[in-house]
């Protein structure tokens, strides 16, 4: 019994470590950059992809390769919003309306990224065997990819966390989120740095793809089930707030893991259902305020 | 969201309309049958955008469940299809979209703006996830099999949900109702300040949208002849109306429906003739119309007829 308890535990916490990486991301570019990014989960497979590919062809290590996935899709998504939300933030006659219809802009991109990556690698289940021996954690084995691909998502995570709390620009960043008129009174420049967080959260997501690519099978449609589970972690952990997405994650972890050893079939509707009665009855989530 | 108004003089004068609509309702008489199958499915997204409109244009609410209440239809057609006459099929096909309407509107209604429109789309991902647990595990069978109903019958079926939709939105425009919820759209928090029952006007209407798209979806069931939780709550189903409104334009009233009767036919001829570029080439199209025709098609055409128009009185 306390095995079964344990592999649960554990295999939720695996799981859990990946989907506060992305969901940082995305809190990160509605919090801050205001846009409800529904292609989040593109940015995800595009890193995997870059990640497969590299891996693959040149024989490059996936770890190796968050180096390079990083800045690719940060200039990806720093391009995508200048030239796509900078516009319509400017030509948006409210806040309000802003949210609306840059939602309904990042659903286009969705199909755009989307259907160019099934053009170019074919929508074909694609994958690579990376790390695969196991490895015992009191007694649970796992895949050694799991573990190293959670304690690099947990690095990440804090490592940007202390970034945005104690660097200057992280400063910059929270009060752009705070009240972006007044900040731009302080002289920040929130064009600047509106570009920068959905740049940033664009490579939050690349990376969590190049772990991804390390632990599952990828598809260039994959990237929408992350989408949906960034969105349910961020609205749990509040949305906006970072340490409440970072928690939020592993909880999320732990009730999948929960959820899919009673029923697996039934792990997606537990998610769904956790998010209509998160949003019915504490809309604002653990941590918001 | 003055412009939202509608006075007579801006709908479509009522003898023509009712040409058209003869022309229309005729049109068996003299078109191949493929253009009656192609009709058929442009008055459906036809139907299903303007029925978004009638609650999400005027208040503003971004509904991503018009593919819960389209499915709810198709799944009702699935199950009584072969035991109840068709007129009576499609009548329960909507008034189960509207009840559940009811249901999720008086939910989820108090919520704003963005949330709003996660949690509508998460509605119909939930559904949508249940019923194929449920197909799979309990029922053990996946998918239904649907009758066939002649393509003739389909079409006036689908006109009749048509005209009755447009009724109902011009009577509604027109009446105290329209007005609260133009209110509602405009100031919530003074409409039910003014005495105005914000929830009980924003859940009827939402109600009844959901009634022309259940009884859309509960015909249109009976074109495929196979159905599951895939096909019947396919989520392209929320997003293709509110592109379709925005492609036309939600400032006016017919903006919406030359949006879908365009975007319908473009939509079956790329499906047909690109079948490989026709999602990239829907995502191209939704984000150009958002950057850069923020008043649809329709805006579009008014801009260009006066600019055009004004350009010949400056040469003269």
């Amino acid at each position: 019994m306390i095995e079964i308890i344990l592999e649960v535990v554990v295999s939720g916490l695996l799981m859990g470590g990946i989907y506060a990486l992305i969901a940082m991301g995305f809190s990160l570019q509605y919090g801050v950059a205001r846009v409800l990014n529904i292609s989040h989960g593109e940015f995800i497979m595009l890193g995997a992809f870059i990640t497969w590919a590299m891996y693959t062809v040149f024989g490059i290590n996936p770890l190796v390769s968050l180096a390079i996935v990083g800045p690719v899709i940060f200039i990806i998504g720093f391009l995508i919003h200048r030239t796509v939300f900078t516009r319509l933030r400017t030509s948006s006659p409210s806040p309000a309306a802003y949210e609306g219809s840059s939602m309904l802009a990042a659903f286009g991109l969705m199909f755009i990224i989307q259907n160019v990556a099934i053009l170019i690698w074919g929508a074909e289940v694609q994958g690579y065997s990376y790390l695969t021996s196991s490895v015992n954690i009191g007694g649970v084995v796992f895949a050694t990819n799991r573990l190293v691909a959670t304690l690099l998502a947990i690095g990440i995570g804090l490592a940007f966390y202390i970034f945005l709390a104690r660097s200057r620009l992280g400063k910059a960043i929270r009060a752009a989120a705070q009240d972006p008129t007044t900040a731009g009174l302080m002289g920040v420049n929130i064009k600047l740095v509106l570009t920068l967080c959905f740049g940033l959260g664009a490579l939050l997501a690349g990376f969590g793809g190049s772990l991804i690519s390390m632990m599952y099978s990828i598809q260039p449609a994959m990237g929408f089930q992350y989408t949906i589970i960034a969105i349910i972690v961020v609205v749990l952990g509040g949305l906006g707030s970072i340490p409440g997405s970072f928690i939020g994650g592993f909880i999320l972890g732990l009730v999948g893991s929960i959820v899919a050893y009673w029923q697996p079939a039934l792990s997606l509707v537990a998610y769904y259902m956790i998010f209509i009665l998160l949003l019915l009855i504490r809309p604002k989530g653990i941590m918001g305020k | 969201m003055n412009s939202l108004r509608v006075t007579p003089k801006s709908f479509l004068l009522p003898g023509i309309s009712l040409l058209i609509l003869v022309l229309l309702a005729a049109s068996p008489l003299y078109v191949p049958p493929y253009t009656i199958v192609l009709l058929t499915t442009i008055f459906m997204f036809v139907i299903l955008t303007v029925s978004w409109v009638l609650f999400s244009g005027p208040t503003g609410y971004i509904s991503l469940a018009p593919a819960a209440f389209f499915g709810v239809g198709i799944y009702i057609t699935a199950m009584l299809g072969k035991d109840l006459p068709l007129l009576v099929v499609v009548g329960i096909g909507g008034l189960a979209s509207f009840v559940l309407a009811l249901l999720i509107g008086f939910l989820t209604l108090r919520l704003r703006g963005i949330y709003f429109a996660i949690l509508t789309f998460g509605l119909v991902e939930l559904i949508r996830h249940f019923l194929l647990f449920w197909e799979t595990n309990i029922t053990g069978t996946r998918g239904r099999i649907v009758v066939l109903v002649e393509n003739e019958h389909v079409f006036w079926i689908m006109l009749g949900i048509f005209v009755l939709l447009m009724l109902t939105t011009y009577f509604l425009r027109r009446s105290k109702f329209g007005l609260a919820l133009q209110s509602i759209g405009e100031n919530e928090e003074a409409a039910a300040h003014r005495g105005i029952n914000v929830t009980m006007v924003k859940v009827i209407t939402f109600a009844i949208s959901a009634f022309f798209m259940g009884a859309a979806g509960a015909i249109m069931a009976t074109k495929w002849t196979y159905i599951d939780p895939y096909i019947a709550f396919n989520p392209l189903f929320s997003f293709l109306p509110v592109l379709m409104a925005i492609f036309g334009g939600m400032g006016q009233i017919y903006g919406p429906l030359v949006g879908s009767v365009v975007f319908a036919y473009l939509d079956e001829v790329l499906t047909t003739k690109f079948p490989y570029y026709y999602m990239l080439i829907f995502g191209v199209v939704l984000v150009v119309s958002i950057l850069y025709m923020p008043d649809g098609l329709v805006g579009l055409i008014q801009r260009l007829w006066r600019r055009r128009w004004r350009g010949q009185h400056a040469s003269t």
